[in-house]
């Protein structure tokens, strides 16, 4: 047996004329937490539901926990569980008979005990024949994650799971996520969030359907090659337009009321803090951020596409 | 003044792209007064002429040739066929291949001639008492111009004012002409086509529409097991709208059911099976309930105008005859009407059985295929 959870080459997909996913490699080992990243539309759901069985690639091949990803599409459904970007329960049913109806359709065995089980970890007992459709989006997370989970799944593929859910719920969601991962499941997550990013093993970042790079946090803000000055202070605001567009300035972004300028050439990058400083504001040099880096991965698969 | 009109005209403006790009509804707004406008202007007579009839002729003289004549010149009749046995011709108008027999006994000529005032048999298929009563309501006045030109004028005016033919007309099937015989079981096609179509095609999309139809494929459920086990319960839904239409039918209409119940039931369950393929295609086409009515719809109007319910079958031009044909209700209709109105058995509705086990295949294929494709 081998030791990658995901181990996929050239998957590439097209719809229609355009290709959503373009010949990309995933290699990633059991028991991590990998964050899936990029822009919108950038091809992460498509890729998510290629792993899962739901797609069939038009190109590429590889495995899934072991099993072909084409010929042992069933396999692979059996053993993965995975949590669609948008609440895809019945809201129509209870929170119970949501969870009866998954647990039948994995073919569990002690569904009642099993369903009270997940009722009780989640804390759901007192409300379980309370209509799906009539929980909070917070709750609804948690359902969805319980279901997914119901059939013990080897690995978790999960979509922007906490895309519009407020913050105590987002922690607590990873919390729970970290929580598996310590009991041996394998966990890929796409997210916008760089602070759910840098909780993660590594990253995978993927741009208009081609993957741009991979590996953890700290290695790929070494690896950008991107040199970085934060500006604070009263004149920030009237900064930002006069470096922007300028040589040496490849970016420009806010981080909470900082500056950041970040450019691949230093010297041209210190040169032009140096001209352009300005009175009223104070500059230091800093790592990037995980944010900078992306914003210039961003620009760089814009040039390329 | 001018301010709320500003409004009302962005609101205008707004509401104008959002119906350019809905095809299906646009669709519909140009489509359907078209399709009206085709149907009840050129597809619907309710006196229907070319009716299929069979001869039995026991005796054939010139007068009698000249009577048959005159029933074809007349555009009532069309002579298909002459028969040489009673029983044949029952058979014929059982089948519903033939909609009138004309029967004229040996003696008839002799008995003209004697002023016996003979008898003239005109059986009429009356199970669609509309569609025969034209047909019979002209055959007095057939039967008597043919006799004046067969004798000549002034021998026929010299028996005066009583026909010299004693035509006798039996409505089979309906001896009343009570109009329920032929709606109510008809009644049951048209319900099930309706319900069926529509509860299959919105149940699924409205997994897709609210996305649980991609959660469910992502769980172990294979698809054909995902359409077997939506569709079913509504399978269930059809029988006891059969159930309920032929309690009415019998007890409320007082409707006769001379078949046998088990070879409806088999009737039923295929033209359920067919209807339900429709829904299903329908529900991989719709992206929207909403779409899913518009096209159940579509599909349903011409169903029940074209296949014989509302209006007679046979007073239709060939091409909406053609496309009436392509709609199941068309050939269900013939099937139940056969077997509660005339007692009709397995061989005598097979030609309206095989027609909706083309269309289950066809359709099933098609949603199959279909069904293939939106799941990717």
């Amino acid at each position: 047996m081998t030791d990658l959870a995901i181990d996929v080459h050239g998957l590439t997909k097209r719809f229609g004329d355009r290709v959503a996913v373009d010949n990309v490699a995933i290699r990633m080992p059991k028991g991590q937490v990998w964050g899936f990243l990029g822009p919108n539309g950038s091809g992460k759901t498509t890729t998510i539901r290629m792993l899962c069985g739901l797609l069939k690639p038009d190109a590429g091949q590889g495995t899934c926990l072991g099993y072909d990803l084409i010929a042992d599409s069933r396999q692979i459904k059996r053993q993965v569980g995975y949590m669609t970007q948008k609440f895809s329960f019945w809201e129509d049913l209870s929170i119970r008979e949501n969870l009866e109806f998954v647990a039948r359709l994995y073919e569990l065995r002690n569904i009642k005990q099993v369903v009270d089980q997940t009722l009780e970890t989640l804390g759901l007992s007192s409300r379980q024949k309370q209509l799906a459709g009539t929980l909070s989006g917070g709750w609804k997370q948690r359902l969805a994650l319980a279901a997914c989970t119901l059939h013990n799944p080897a690995m978790l593929l999960l979509d922007e799971p906490t895309a519009g859910v407020d913050p105590q719920a987002r922690r607590d969601f990873w919390d729970q996520i970290h929580r598996l991962a310590a009991e041996g499941l394998t966990v890929l997550v796409s997210t916008h969030y760089m602070d759910e990013a840098e909780r993660c093993d590594e990253i995978v970042y993927i741009a208009y359907g081609q993957l741009m790079t991979q590996g953890p946090v700290s290695r790929i803000i070494d690896e950008s090659g991107l040199h970085t000055w934060v500006a604070e202070g009263p004149g920030v605001r009237a900064l930002a337009d006069r470096l922007r567009g300028r040589d040496g300035a490849e970016h420009v972004a806010y981080f909470g009321s900082a500056l950041h300028v970040s450019d691949s050439d230093a010297a041209k990058l210190d040169a032009l803090i140096a001209s352009e400083g300005g009175a009223g504001t104070q500059w230091r040099r800093e790592r990037p951020s995980l944010e900078d880096v992306f914003i210039h991965l961003m620009g760089q698969a814009e040039d390329k596409s | 003044m001018i301010a709320p009109l500003k409004r009302i005209l962005a609101i205008l403006a707004k509401e104008f792209i959002q119906m350019r790009r809905d095809r299906m509804t646009f669709g519909m707004m140009i489509m359907v007064p078209i399709i009206q406008l085709t149907l009840f202007g050129f597809a619907i007579n309710s006196d229907p002429r070319h009716l299929p009839t069979a001869v039995y002729l026991e005796e054939t003289s010139p007068t009698v040739r000249s009577i048959v004549a005159a029933m074809r010149q007349s555009t009532y009749f069309d002579i298909k066929q002459q028969v040489f046995d009673p029983a044949e011709a029952d058979r014929l108008l059982q089948n519903g291949e033939v909609a009138f027999v004309v029967e004229v006994p040996s003696g008839f000529t002799r008995g003209l001639l004697r002023g016996d005032r003979p008898q003239l048999l005109l059986s009429a298929d009356a199970s669609d008492p509309s569609a025969a009563s034209g047909a019979v309501g002209q055959m007095n006045e057939i039967v008597r111009r043919a006799l004046n030109e067969s004798l000549g004028r002034g021998w026929s005016s010299l028996q005066g004012q009583p026909p010299l033919v004693d035509v006798v007309v039996h409505r089979r099937y309906n001896p009343e002409g009570i109009t329920q015989y032929n709606i109510v079981p008809g009644l049951l096609g048209v319900i099930l086509t309706m319900t069926m179509i529509m509860i299959t095609s919105m149940a699924m999309t409205r997994e897709r529409e609210r996305g649980t139809l991609e959660n469910l494929l992502a769980m172990p459920a294979r698809p054909w097991e995902v359409m077997v086990g939506k569709i079913t319960p509504y399978v269930g839904v059809g029988l006891i709208q059969t159930g309920i239409v032929l309690l009415a039918s019998t007890f409320v209409f007082g409707v006769p059911f001379l078949g046998s119940p088990w070879l409806l039931l088999a009737c039923v369950g295929l033209f359920i099976i067919a209807n339900l393929a429709v829904g299903f295609t329908f529900s991989t086409i719709a992206r929207t309930q909403m779409q899913a009515m518009q096209m159940t719809f579509f599909f349903f109007l011409p169903s029940i105008l074209l296949s014989g319910f509302m209006f007679p079958f046979r007073g239709m031009p060939d091409w909406a005859q053609w496309i009436g044909s392509v709609f199941p209700l068309t050939h269900f209709l013939r099937a139940v009407r056969g077997i509660m109105l005339k007692g009709a058995d397995a061989t005598a509705v097979w030609h309206n059985i095989w027609p909706l086990l083309i269309f289950i295949t066809v359709a099933s294929f098609i949603a199959l295929k279909r069904y293939r494709v939106t799941l990717d």
